[in-house]
C-alpha cells in the first residue's frame, strides 16, 4: 500500500459537478462570511448574556489575588481622586474660585476615567483577545461593548463612594440627580462608539495602543478634569474667545459637566455649554452608529492573518 | 465510509482548492531598524517582501467533500498544516484561494480561550458555555451533567475553586466537559482526546461518539493513531499542507505510519520553502507525540 494521491478523493467520483454547484444545490453557505447589518445586530443580541457575563467575569477577576478582594472596587478610584486632589487642590490651587471642589473634582475624574479607561480597553479588545476571536465563533463587536460595560460596572462602584462624599461635604440630595441616568446612557453609548472604533484600528495596526495613553492624557488636560475650563479661559488667560466654547463641546467635557451638573448644586446650568443635551446626545448617536458601522465592516477580517 | 443511514450522501462541508496563506509580520530585516519599520508603513502593500513580511504558505489546494455522519480524521506530521486546514473550515482564518461551503456554522471544540483562572470552576461552566453560545437555561440544565463528566467534584468539593488552583489534567478535564456539552452540526476537535487520566479519556471518546450522533459531521486532529482508528472512519493525510491522501482510516493510517517510521532524515520544518515537490517521498521523521 504505497500509492499517495496527490489529488482528492475516491469521494469526489459522484458527478461531473463542481464543488461550487455541490455547495448550492445542498444550500451551503461560505464560511466565515461577514452577515448583514440587521442580522449582526440579531446575533450581537443573542450574545448579550455573554457580553454581561464576560464583563462581569475580567471585572471580578481583577482583584481576586488581592487580600481585600473586591474592596478595590472603591478603592481604588478613591485613591486615584485623593491624588488628584493633592497635586490640584493643595500643590496647585486649582480650587480656587471652584465651590465644592472636592466633588468637583472627584465627579470630573471618574467621569474621565470611564471614558479613557474604555476607550484604552477597547484598543486592546480585538488584539489583545486573538486567542479568544480564533477559537469561538460570536460577533466580535461583543467584545469592545463588553469591555466597555465592564468599566460601566466599574464606574458604578465608583458612584457609590461618590454618593458618599457627595452627602459627607454637604451637597444636598436633589432630584436632578436623576439627570445621572440619562447622561450615563449617553455616555455609554459614546464610549463603547469609539471604543469599536478604535478595536478595529488596533486590530488592524496594534501600535496604536502604544500611543493612545498619550492622546487620552492630552484629551483629559483640555476636557476640564481638575478645573473648570470657564476659570482656565477667563479675561487674564490670553487666549481667544473661541478657545472657551471649543473645549466645552469636546465629548469628554460635555459628560463631565453634565454629571457635575446632575450631582452639584453649586455647578449651575449657565456653566453649561447651549443646547447641552443635544450636543451630548449628538455626539453618542455619531460615535454609536458610526463606530458600530465602522466595525461591522471588517468584522471577517478579525483575528487572521 | 459511506454514511450508513441514508441512500443519499449529503454534503456538509465542502473545500474548493483551497490555499492558506499566513503573513507574518517583523520577521527578518523588518523591525529593529526604524528605516525599515518607516518604509513598511509608506509602502504599504507594494513592498511586503522588503518589508520584512513573510508568508507562510500553511494549506496548499486542498479539495475534499465530507459527508453527514462521518468521523474524519486528519494525520500529518507537526506543522503540516492540520489545525490550520480545522481553523479555515470553521470560519476562522481567511482563504487564500478557492473556497469552503459549510452546511451551518461548523465550531471548534475548545473554549480554553474564554475561560479564566481567578473565576470558581462554576463561574467558567456558564462563561464557557455562554461563549459558544448556549443560552443561561440551557447551561443551567447540563451544569451537573457537566460537571460530573468532568469529574472535578470527585475527590471533593473543587468545582467552586478558582480554577488556576486546579491540576493541569483538571483543568483539562472541565475544559473539555464545558466544551462538549454543546451539540453541533459540524464539530472540529483539535487533540483533545489526549487529555486526561485513562478513565476519563475513556468518557470522552463515549462522548464525541456521541456528539458525533448528533452532529452531522465530525472532524479530528489527533497524532494518537489509536484514537483515530476509534473514531473516525475516513482520513484525509496531510503533509506540509498538501492533502496526500484520503480514504478509509486504515488505508490511509497504514501508508502514514509507513511514511513516518521509514524516514531517516529528520524532517525540516522550513515554512518559506516555496513549492515542495508534491512527487517527492519527503524523509521525515516520526513525530514527538504519536
Amino acid at each position: 500500500m504505497s500509492q499517495v494521491l496527490d489529488t482528492p478523493p475516491p469521494t469526489a467520483t459522484e458527478s461531473a459537478e463542481t464543488p461550487a454547484q455541490l455547495a448550492a444545490r445542498y444550500g451551503l453557505s461560505v464560511s466565515g462570511a461577514r452577515p448583514s447589518l440587521p442580522e449582526y445586530v440579531r446575533q450581537l443580541w443573542a450574545r448579550r448574556h455573554f457580553i454581561s457575563a464576560f464583563a462581569t467575569a475580567k471585572l471580578t477577576s481583577q482583584y481576586a489575588q488581592a487580600k481585600l478582594g473586591q474592596v478595590w472596587q472603591v478603592m481604588t478610584p478613591l485613591l486615584n481622586a485623593a491624588v488628584y486632589y493633592f497635586i490640584f487642590g493643595v500643590l496647585l490651587h486649582t480650587k480656587k474660585g471652584v465651590p465644592d471642589y472636592i466633588p468637583f473634582l472627584v465627579t470630573g475624574v471618574f467621569i474621565w476615567t470611564f471614558t479613557s479607561s474604555s476607550i484604552l480597553t477597547g484598543t486592546r479588545a480585538i488584539s489583545g483577545n486573538l486567542g479568544l476571536v480564533r477559537a469561538l465563533h460570536f460577533p466580535r463587536a461583543a467584545l469592545p461593548i463588553s469591555f466597555c460595560l465592564q468599566q460601566l460596572q466599574q464606574l458604578l462602584f465608583s458612584m457609590a463612594a461618590l454618593l458618599v462624599i457627595l452627602l459627607f461635604f454637604g451637597v444636598p440630595v436633589a432630584a436632578s440627580w436623576l439627570l445621572a441616568i440619562p447622561a450615563l446612557i449617553l455616555q455609554f453609548t459614546f464610549n463603547a462608539g469609539v471604543s469599536m472604533i478604535m478595536a478595529r484600528l488596533g486590530a488592524k495596526t496594534p501600535d496604536i495602543a502604544q500611543l493612545m495613553p498619550f492622546v487620552l492624557r492630552t484629551w483629559m488636560y483640555i476636557s476640564g478634569v481638575m478645573w473648570s475650563i470657564d476659570k482656565l479661559t477667563d479675561q487674564q488667560s490670553g487666549l481667544p474667545s473661541w478657545v472657551a466654547p471649543v473645549l466645552k463641546a469636546n465629548p469628554a467635557a460635555v459628560y463631565i459637566d453634565l454629571m457635575r451638573f446632575a450631582l452639584i448644586d453649586s455647578f449651575h446650568a449657565s456653566q453649561l455649554p447651549p443646547h447641552v443635551w443635544v450636543v451630548a446626545t449628538g455626539w453618542a448617536l455619531l460615535a454609536g452608529v458610526g463606530g458600530f458601522i465602522y466595525f461591522w465592516k471588517a468584522e471577517e477580517t478579525y483575528g487572521r492573518g | 465510509m459511506a454514511n450508513p443511514n441514508s441512500d443519499e450522501r449529503i454534503p456538509t462541508v465542502i473545500c474548493d482548492g483551497v490555499d492558506i496563506v499566513y503573513r507574518v509580520n517583523g520577521t527578518g530585516a523588518g523591525r529593529g531598524s526604524a528605516t525599515a519599520a518607516l518604509n513598511r508603513m509608506l509602502r504599504r502593500k507594494t513592498a511586503e517582501k522588503a518589508a520584512g513580511v513573510r508568508r507562510v504558505h500553511a494549506v496548499k489546494n486542498v479539495s475534499f467533500t465530507a459527508y453527514k455522519g462521518e468521523a474524519i480524521g486528519l494525520i500529518g506530521t507537526n506543522g503540516s498544516g492540520k489545525s490550520t486546514l480545522l481553523k479555515a473550515v470553521a470560519g476562522l482564518l481567511p482563504v487564500e484561494n478557492g473556497a469552503i461551503y459549510t452546511d451551518g456554522q461548523p465550531s471548534l471544540l475548545g473554549v480554553n480561550a474564554a475561560l479564566m483562572g481567578d473565576l470558581t470552576g462554576e463561574k467558567n461552566v456558564y462563561l464557557g458555555g455562554l461563549a459558544m453560545g448556549m443560552s443561561r437555561e440551557e447551561i443551567k440544565e447540563r451544569y451537573q451533567e457537566i460537571v460530573d463528566f468532568s469529574g472535578i467534584n470527585d475527590k471533593g468539593d473543587f468545582i467552586t475553586l478558582p480554577m488556576r488552583t486546579y491540576s493541569s489534567g483538571m483543568g483539562a478535564r472541565l475544559r473539555f466537559s464545558i466544551a462538549a456539552a454543546k451539540d453541533h452540526d459540524v464539530l472540529l476537535i483539535d487533540e483533545a482526546l489526549a487529555t486526561g487520566d485513562a478513565s476519563f479519556r475513556k468518557r470522552s471518546e463515549k462522548r464525541i461518539r456521541e456528539l458525533r450522533q448528533h452532529a452531522g459531521t465530525v472532524f479530528l486532529v489527533s497524532h494518537s493513531n489509536a484514537s483515530i482508528r476509534d473514531t473516525c472512519e475516513r482520513a484525509l493525510w496531510l503533509e506540509r499542507g498538501v492533502l496526500r491522501m484520503d480514504g478509509p482510516t486504515e488505508e490511509v493510517l497504514e501508508a502514514y505510519e509507513e511514511f513516518t517510521e521509514g524516514g531517516s532524515k529528520p524532517k525540516r520544518a522550513n515554512p518559506k520553502k516555496p513549492k515542495p515537490q508534491k512527487q517527492e517521498p519527503a524523509a521525515a521523521e516520526a513525530p514527538l507525540s504519536s
